[in-house]
């Protein structure tokens, strides 16, 4: 049980605070929302300066161009960057926290040496052909399919909350190869395909949240065709290969939000003490209650980073315990903020409005709360598998 | 940074786990409660005296567990402690939370890192120590103590229970292995200390409480003198405040220790109780209570784990507030998903539920840690995060 950074971590957050306070001041105005060209230049253009200074991959391994990081290393960048108001991965998201470590782990040198490097140095951006309108958390029942021909797949079908999709170049993409019957499982027949976004019979339809903004997208493949070549894993070996992508995703995704959310609880007291909401005693502890939750959510992420750098960088059990618990915590966070706003948390144009918001995906996305639970009753606790 | 446990910690764990399950099994467990139960009106449970059933200490299984170090933990080896920090207290508090083990462990625990007779008393587990909350949390084991621990806002001082036996009003306590007494401070000696301590004079605070002590106690020890005085720390109210923080802390142990413990318990009975012809716990309704528990008792851990190495005052209100909130809904889930067992006396999820409710209410309420980690917002100190 310690909590004290050792000396080298130390050096690490100094000189990353140093390098941030240099560079920061020198940063682009942050493009509006709703223009991706613009977001896709400014996201590519951190990314760039991330890649200069040698932070670029962090958590990648060094054989696959990364810095070979410890989940430590990793936790206080991202702390770091968040405390700063550095920017967020956005664009690189995929390329950097699924894609790439995919084709890392899974992908031939060819593959790697083709994809890798763009993603580092924010040349390439990808997005994510997962979901599907009919295969959300049961996403093994895909029904997206490629059939061989020759030397190529000829794909159709559709994938939807595809982020980034209008300005990606890349799209990592599950598809069935093999029908599922009675000697196939729906988990086997699944492929893992790079697929190029400029291809031909690739449609791109924006999709309106309900906060207001086209944040991802719905996908349409119509016979479009992609190189075998382009397959990372072998053709119905996708869905082993997918998780090695998602268990990244419950590592140290949302230290940064983490962050942010002792920074905003902070703002809410003193705007709260502003208007007179404060001395409402009722208001005042559910702010202190979730000061607690806020603090354990960081030693909850301190303690699954450790465990981490203990496994050799794999993400532990923990992952589901500490989504369940922030998702939760995020939502309330800023159902407490309408509450210090009064009649402004009717105003969207509010930022915590907009926050809040937002944050009723958090329940759904990258594994609904359901699905959560059944992971943690199922794999944790080891209760029997359920219907 | 490595917040897991060191292997001196897990086998720490896994030493205290095994000397209780050798000395206080369920059975024992059992054999207190259903002593206590055996009437039905509570009457054992006062535990004032005359009477060997339920809520009486064993004076036997606290002298093992003093032999064992349970008590005596953080005490300095030069003092004939174990030597260790705080941290490894929580570990094993944790464990007699699991186990439900009763008796005034905190007081007697906080006592043994004073000084003097009291201290080694208390490190020995030959002096039962209970404590005396300004917050107004009822007394518990005070028939069993020898001496209390009162703990005002400011002011330390050592009584011997006779005496508040004589003004406390035995309640028939929830909790079947807890004995209570209502009680209110005697305020005379405590404000005198409480003055002394607001005149800003800390070191005749110190001495005061020194001078209660052996006076309250008839066992004048001026050897401890000098510790008594540095234990009182920066500022006018150091001591008191530290105690009070640590008693908080190590109250919010056994709170997830229990909380661990409930998560198993639901966990089994699902596995093994079957119903429409599988067992429960492959039902998602099921399932998902199941889940929340694990997030609850996890959520508790890290933030107590952690407070115990920073002992910083927020960390350790933040740890009270979600490890009384996970032993108590814990135990209320493990209590629904126990179904009708879970309503009955046989089954021992009312007994963590119930001294749940009695931790909840000692040393700093869910209000008063709310209210703790509000201001904390408002100050101008970095926090931790």
């Amino acid at each position: 049980m310690d909590l004290t950074y050792t000396e080298d971590e130390e050096d690490f957050r100094h000189r990353l605070r140093a390098w941030l306070a240099e560079v920061l001041p020198k940063l682009p105005d942050r493009p509006h929302p709703a223009d991706w060209p613009g977001r896709r230049a400014y996201d590519c253009g951190w990314q760039r300066m991330l890649h200069e200074a040698g932070y670029a991959g962090l958590h990648w391994p060094e054989d696959a161009g990364g810095r070979g990081a410890t989940p430590t290393q990793h936790l206080i960048f991202l702390e770091e960057t968040e405390r700063a108001g550095a920017p967020y991965v956005g664009a690189g998201f995929v390329g950097l926290l699924h894609a790439g470590p995919t084709i890392a782990a899974e992908g031939t040198s060819e593959q790697r040496a083709r994809w890798l490097p763009p993603i580092l140095r924010g040349d390439e951006v990808w997005c994510q052909g997962f979901s599907e309108p009919d295969a959300g958390s049961d996403l093994a029942s895909l029904r997206t399919r490629a059939v061989r021909d020759g030397d190529e797949y000829v794909i159709s079908g559709s994938k939807i909350w595809t982020s980034h999709a209008e300005i990606a170049d890349w799209c990592e993409l599950l598809v069935r190869t093999a029908p599922v019957n009675a000697d196939t499982p729906k988990h086997r027949g699944i492929t893992w395909l790079a697929m190029p976004m400029d291809a031909p019979g690739v449609t791109v339809r924006p999709l309106r949240t309900l906060a207001g903004t086209a944040e991802f997208a719905e996908v349409f493949l119509d016979e479009v065709r992609v190189p075998v070549g382009h397959r990372v894993g072998a053709e119905n070996d996708g869905w082993r290969v997918t998780m090695v992508t998602l268990s990244f995703e419950r590592g140290t995704a949302f230290v940064g939000e983490v962050v942010a959310c002792r920074r905003v609880l902070e703002a809410l007291a003193r705007t709260a003490r502003a208007n007179g909401r404060w001395d409402d005693a009722v208001l005042r502890r559910r702010l202190g209650r979730l000061a607690a939750e806020c603090a354990a959510l960081w030693r909850l992420t301190q303690w699954n980073v450790s465990e981490a750098q203990r496994t050799g960088g794999v993400p532990g059990v923990g992952g589901s315990v500490f989504k369940l618990r922030f998702s939760q915590v995020r939502q309330e966070l800023y159902d407490a903020a309408a509450e210090v706003l009064g009649p402004d948390a009717l105003d969207a144009g509010q930022e915590w409005v907009a926050d809040r918001l937002s944050s009723l995906s958090y329940t759904i996305a990258a594994g609904t709360s359901q699905i959560q639970r059944n992971i943690v009753a199922e794999r944790i606790l080891g209760l029997p598998k359920g219907r | 940074m490595d917040f897991q446990l060191t292997d001196d910690q897990r086998a720490l764990r896994t030493g205290m786990r095994e000397l209780l399950a050798r000395r206080f099994p369920r059975t024992r467990l059992r054999a207190v409660v259903d002593g206590a139960a055996g009437w039905g009106d509570g009457d054992a449970a006062r535990g004032d005296g005359g009477t060997a059933r339920g809520g009486e200490l064993d004076r036997a299984l606290w002298r093992e567990l003093g032999a064992a170090g349970l008590f005596a933990l953080r005490v300095p080896e030069s003092s004939g402690g174990v030597g260790l920090g705080l941290p490894e207290v929580v570990l094993a508090f944790e464990e007699a939370g699991r186990a439900l083990l009763p008796g005034p462990l905190v007081a007697t625990e906080l006592a043994a890192g004073l000084s003097g007779s009291l201290a080694a008393g208390a490190a020995q587990g030959e002096t039962v120590v209970t404590a005396l909350d300004e917050g107004g949390a009822p007394v518990e084991h005070l028939a069993s103590a020898d001496v209390v621990l009162a703990l005002g806002p400011t002011a330390v001082e050592v009584i011997p229970a006779k005496e508040v036996a004589r003004s406390a009003q035995p309640m028939r306590s929830i909790d079947p292995a807890t004995p209570l007494h209502r009680s209110t401070p005697t305020r005379t000696r405590l404000d005198r200390v409480e003055q002394a301590a607001q005149a800003g004079q800390a070191a005749q605070a110190a001495q005061a409480v020194q001078a209660v002590q052996a006076d309250q106690t008839g066992q004048a020890d001026q050897t401890g003198q000098a510790d008594q005085t540095g234990q009182a720390g920066p500022g006018r109210s150091g001591l008191a405040v530290r105690l009070r923080r640590e008693a908080a802390l190590l109250t919010a142990a056994q709170q997830l220790g229990s909380a661990s413990r409930t998560v198993e318990l639901a966990v089994d009975h699902a596995r093994h109780r079957t119903q429409f012809g599988r067992p429960i716990g492959a039902f998602q309704a099921v399932q998902h209570l199941c889940a929340q528990m694990l997030v609850r008792a996890e959520s508790a851990r890290s933030v107590v784990y952690a407070a115990a190495v920073t002992e910083d005052p927020g960390d350790i209100a933040a740890a009270k507030l979600l490890a009384d909130e996970a032993a108590v809904h814990n135990a209320r889930d493990c209590l629904q998903v126990h179904g009708g067992m879970g309503f009955t006396w046989e089954a021992d999820v009312h007994l963590h539920l119930k001294r749940a409710w009695v931790r909840a209410g000692q040393w700093q309420s869910g209000a008063a840690a709310e209210e703790e980690l509000a201001a904390g917002l408002v100050s101008t100190v970095e926090t931790c995060l």
